[in-house]
């Protein structure tokens, strides 16, 4: 997907740009408001991170600008502070959701997540691969036609899978990802969750390899 | 022979107790409480009040005892721890003993203000001074009613009267004095009658109960100032008896009741007193009664002697020796 | 709260001063009133003694050589009193008695001097006595005449006495009516005060600005330093909550950063080892991130409820809200957040506060959850507020449930889990500072239950 960043730290920027660009996402970043409007007019988006506080001026003026200009495309409001009115008076303007500074990267990937799928119109993202059609936004899946329902996290796993086909990943890897490094996690979850997500594939053409000692890959049958 | 002498004896020493005064009885001898009452009023007048009084206090037996009204003051005065009660018909005597601290103050007795003075000298009854004539003196002609109308009749014929009008001796008898001196405040025909009198060889009495006695009997046709409530008791047998009230003004005097203030037994002695006045506001058909206490809340009926301290005013000896100086001037001719 | 130390009363002390001041005028009157009566009554007795003494001087003269005092009878009737009162009297000629009462001597010496006055004692009783003299002039020379007349003071006493009861009841009812003015006076002008107060009192805690309404001119300074004290209140606050924030967000600006390095370095690192390091570290930071922005909630929480605002709020909606943007958190973690209940559930209350107390309880659900699991919260009206949020999880120990919630205490079961523990303890501040409670048990069908009531 296509995100836009409008942030000015160039170390939350950076983490930001490099955790969803290793999810497999495009994204644009723009230190000022004035880049975000040059940005915003040429691009379109999936999804725009905005940052309150820029060098030159409010993000929620910026906001209420475009929103005005006719611009549809969900904000994420990202507020360094905790009031109240900062928070609820960003709603008002147009933002779908905020997030206060600092958070963690799994907050975020979870509110994109749940904005778009509340925005959802376009299926521009859908997969339709082997069998199966996945909608990563919509959070659905259908093998052969079937609807699968797909818990949090098994979603999230087949989309690693899908975004890097071919690749290996260890369960180690496939943990972090998965359970944002709270919890000491067994093996066994792993284990269960790409049992699970077998299960769900069995009528389709895809089908998840166990390699042994280093990991899982998503293979398409021939 | 021993009989006799015994019987001298008693006599003599009853006469000489009947001596001591006019008149002496007992009520209720078995009283454990005794009350001795000194009076100047014939005990016949007291004995239905005294009687009712004994009857609700069987507990009380009253001693009355009887003399003038001068004498009465003065016993009074030598020995006022020895009589209770003092009832007399002098006001100023009366009222003198008062001020000067003989008489007890009694609380609880509701009599109008004018009838009593410091709650210790209390009037009971109305009794006007009189004039009394022999109506076959005056056979014929017309009853003088005032003591103008007497001064002519007895100029007119003093072979009549020469000799045979009487009147008090001032100087013996309270009463008299008293009724002199408040006479003559009103005005001066009490003199020109004293004169005429005088000038007729007057008759002088110490007392009302010989006058009247003389008159009735016909040795006097005319009695001056005469308690008139004697007379009435006398008069009602008697039809040639007239018993005039003057109508230019009518002395009327007031009885008074005090108790002293040496009594020995004041709750009996206020008891008495609140009976003697109320008795006497309540009408009784019976036997001679007083006659009862005359007036409204607004004071005496007209007449009456005030009862004041300007009482003591004729008491006063200066001024006493000048009346009387005056009196003999005009009573006791040459 | 601080209540003020009370010293005295402004209405007492000026009730008590005006009362004061009534009763000692009243007594004053009273006092007053009655000397100078005495004095009008005396002169009214002395002025009726000169009259009869004059009367009885006037009568006397010589005749044939010797003095007579022909007493009129008007000089004893004008000296009647209503209370009979007792007169005496004595009559001398040159010193020497001549008629009356023997036991009355002269003070003075003769002489036509004026009438003098004076008290006395007579069997007992007080009188009083006037003295005067007249001089007569007869063939052999001059006589001085001396009279002495004394007269008790029964009808003066009663006089004296009525008037003092009538003084004592005007000075009662002048007092009475003084009192009452002085009531009137003293609520009329501690009104002012008191409308003050309420006018303070009426105010929420938020609310500090300046007081507009006019005051009388004493009162001006306290209200112009009451002014300036709460302007000076509001900036303390708004710069203490600026604080705060601020000092929440500069702790864990910089603790984002390092950890979004480490989990870059994560991604970079193959090394098992290494990798687990990297993960102790990232755990490490997620904790202090944690704890300290609880630690600021909490520090939040016991600067406002100091001064609580209280407003109308639903806490049902407010479930809802909360919920709604807990959904995508709890999504992440496969767990399912289901709320139930009355559809509205009104009280007053700081719907921060609340937020932030909520917030911190299905945090800790969601942490003690299992995966894939169910938190129930449930919110009821009756018999008060409250909301209920379980778990599916482990639940309390037993022995731990009394100290759980006091300051940075975990339980047993916490021993795997992020979080400093102050969870719960900033529920029960919240619930406190409503006047509510917080209750802690294991559901008998597994898992932990937090009750908050209001």
């Amino acid at each position: 997907m296509k995100f836009l960043l409008v942030e000015d730290n160039p170390d939350l920027a950076q983490a930001v740009v490099s955790r969803l660009r290793l999810d497999g996402h495009v994204i644009d970043h723009a230190e000022k408001l004035d880049d975000a409007s040059a940005f915003v007019s040429t691009g379109e988006y999936d999804l725009i991170l905005l940052d309150i506080m820029l060098p030159d001026g409010d993000g929620r003026d910026f906001l209420k600008q475009q929103r005005a200009r006719g611009l549809d495309t969900p904000v994420i409001v990202l507020t360094a502070r905790s009031q109240v009115s900062d928070r609820v008076g960003s709603l008002d303007l147009g933002a779908d959701d905020y997030l206060t500074k600092p958070f963690d990267h799994a907050e975020l990937e979870a509110r994109c997540r749940a904005v778009l799928r509340r925005r959802s119109g376009s299926s521009k993202t859908r997969v339709e691969l082997g069998g199966i059609v996945f909608d990563p936004v919509a959070g659905s899946l259908s093998v052969r036609g079937t609807p699968v329902t797909l818990r949090n996290r098994e979603l999230r796993l087949l989309e690693l899978f899908l975004n890097a086909r071919g690749q290996v990943f260890s369960k180690q890897k496939l943990a972090d990802r998965l359970f944002s490094y709270e919890n000491d996690v067994s093996e066994n979850a792993i284990e269960v969750y790409v049992g699970r997500l077998r299960k769900h594939l069995e009528h389709s053409d895809l089908t998840i390899t166990t390699m042994r000692g280093l990991g899982y890959r998503l293979d398409q049958n021939e | 022979m021993r009989y006799l002498v015994v019987l001298i004896l008693t006599l003599l020493t009853s006469s000489a107790a009947a001596q001591n005064w006019e008149d002496r009885r007992v009520f209720n001898p078995e009283g454990r409480t005794s009350l001795r009452i000194i009076s100047s009023t014939d005990t016949a007048f007291f004995a239905p009040l005294i009687d009712a009084f004994v009857a609700t206090e069987p507990d009380v037996s009253v001693e009355y005892l009887v003399t003038g009204t001068t004498d009465l003051d003065q016993r009074f005065r030598d020995a006022p721890q020895s009589f209770d009660i003092a009832i007399s018909s002098a006001m100023d005597l009366q009222l003198k003993l008062t001020n000067d601290g003989y008489a007890l103050r009694l609380d609880g007795i509701a009599h109008p203000a004018w009838a009593q003075w410091r709650q210790s000298l209390f009037a009971f009854t109305s009794e006007p001074a009189v004039i009394v004539l022999n109506r076959e003196a005056f056979e014929g002609r017309p009853i003088p009613r005032s003591r103008q109308a007497l001064i002519e009749a007895l100029r007119a014929r003093p072979e009549v009267f020469r000799g045979r009008v009487g009147t008090y001796d001032v100087r013996q008898s309270g009463l008299g004095y008293l009724f002199a001196t408040q006479d003559s405040r009103a005005s001066e025909t009490f003199w020109r009658l004293m004169e005429v009198i005088g000038s007729l060889n007057a008759q002088l009495y110490c007392c009302s109960g010989e006058m009247i006695s003389d008159l009735t009997e016909g040795r006097i046709v005319v009695a001056y100032n005469v308690l008139g409530s004697y007379a009435a008791a006398r008069a009602k047998y008697q039809d040639h008896i007239e018993i005039v009230m003057p109508s230019d003004f009518p002395t009327t005097m007031m009885r008074t009741a005090l108790v002293s203030r040496r009594t020995k037994s004041p709750e009996a002695a206020r008891r008495f007193l609140a009976h003697l006045v109320a008795y006497q506001s309540t009408e009784t058909e019976d036997a001679p009664a007083l006659p009862p206490l005359e007036g409204s809340e607004k004071g005496a009926i007209r007449g009456t002697i005030a009862l004041e301290p300007a009482l003591m005013t004729y008491l006063d000896t200066l001024k006493r020796a000048r009346f009387l100086a005056e009196w003999e001037n005009a009573l006791i001719q040459k | 709260m601080n209540n003020a130390r009370v010293s005295g009363s402004l209405r007492n002390r000026l009730v008590l001063t005006l009362l004061g001041g009534a009763a000692l005028l009243a007594l004053l009157l009273v006092l007053a009133v009655r000397s100078h009566a005495i004095q009008v009554a005396q002169e009214g007795q002395d002025n009726i003694l000169l009259a009869s003494a004059t009367s009885i001087l006037d009568s006397a003269a010589i005749r044939d050589g010797s003095v007579q005092v022909d007493i009129p009878y008007a000089a004893f009737s004008m000296l009647s009193t209503p209370a009979d009162d007792r007169l005496f009297y004595a009559v001398f000629q040159d010193g020497q008695f001549l008629s009356g009462y023997a036991g009355l001597e002269l003070a003075q010496a003769g002489g036509d001097l004026g009438p003098e006055f004076r008290a006395g004692h007579l069997q007992g009783a007080p009188v009083r006595i006037i003295e005067a003299s007249r001089t007569i002039i007869g063939t052999e020379g001059r006589r001085d005449i001396q009279l002495l007349l004394a007269q008790t003071q029964d009808a003066l006493s009663e006089t004296l006495d009525r008037i003092s009861r009538d003084a004592a009841l005007f000075g009662g009812g002048f007092f009475l009516l003084a009192a009452l003015l002085s009531l009137a006076a003293t609520k009329a002008t501690i009104g002012p005060l008191s409308r003050l107060t309420a006018s303070v009192t009426r105010r929420g805690p938020q609310d500090l600005r300046p007081f507009q309404s006019a005051v009388p001119r004493e009162m001006a300074p306290l209200v112009t330093s009451l002014n300036s004290l709460m302007g000076r209140l509001n900036q303390t606050l708004s710069q203490s909550e600026d604080f705060i924030a601020e000092a929440a967000h500069r702790v864990r600006t910089p603790l984002a950063t390092v950890r979004s390095r480490a989990e870059a370095t994560l991604q970079r690192v193959e090394k098992e080892e290494n990798r687990e390091a990297v993960r102790a570290m990232i755990k490490a930071i997620d904790e202090s991130s944690r704890a300290a922005g609880q630690l600021l909630d909490h520090a939040m929480i016991t600067f406002r409820a100091d001064h609580l605002e209280r407003n109308e709020i639903d806490l049902a909606v407010l479930v809802r809200e909360l919920t709604e943007r807990l959904a995508p958190i709890a999504d992440m973690r496969d767990l399912s957040l289901h709320v139930k209940g009355d559809p509205r559930v009104q009280m007053t209350g700081d719907q921060i506060l609340l937020q932030n107390a909520l917030r911190n309880l299905i945090d800790n659900a969601m942490k003690y959850g299992p995966a894939e699991s169910v938190i129930e919260i449930t919110v009821t009206a009756a018999p008060h507020p409250q909301v209920t949020i379980r778990d599916h999880g482990p639940g309390f120990p037993a022995d731990e449930i009394e100290t759980l919630t006091s300051r940075f205490k975990r339980g047993r079961n916490a021993a795997h889990t992020i979080g400093s523990g102050l969870g719960l303890t900033i529920a029960l501040d919240v619930a406190t500072a409503h006047g509510g409670a917080i209750a802690l048990h294991n559901h008998p069908e597994g898992g932990a239950c937090v009750t908050l009531s209001f």
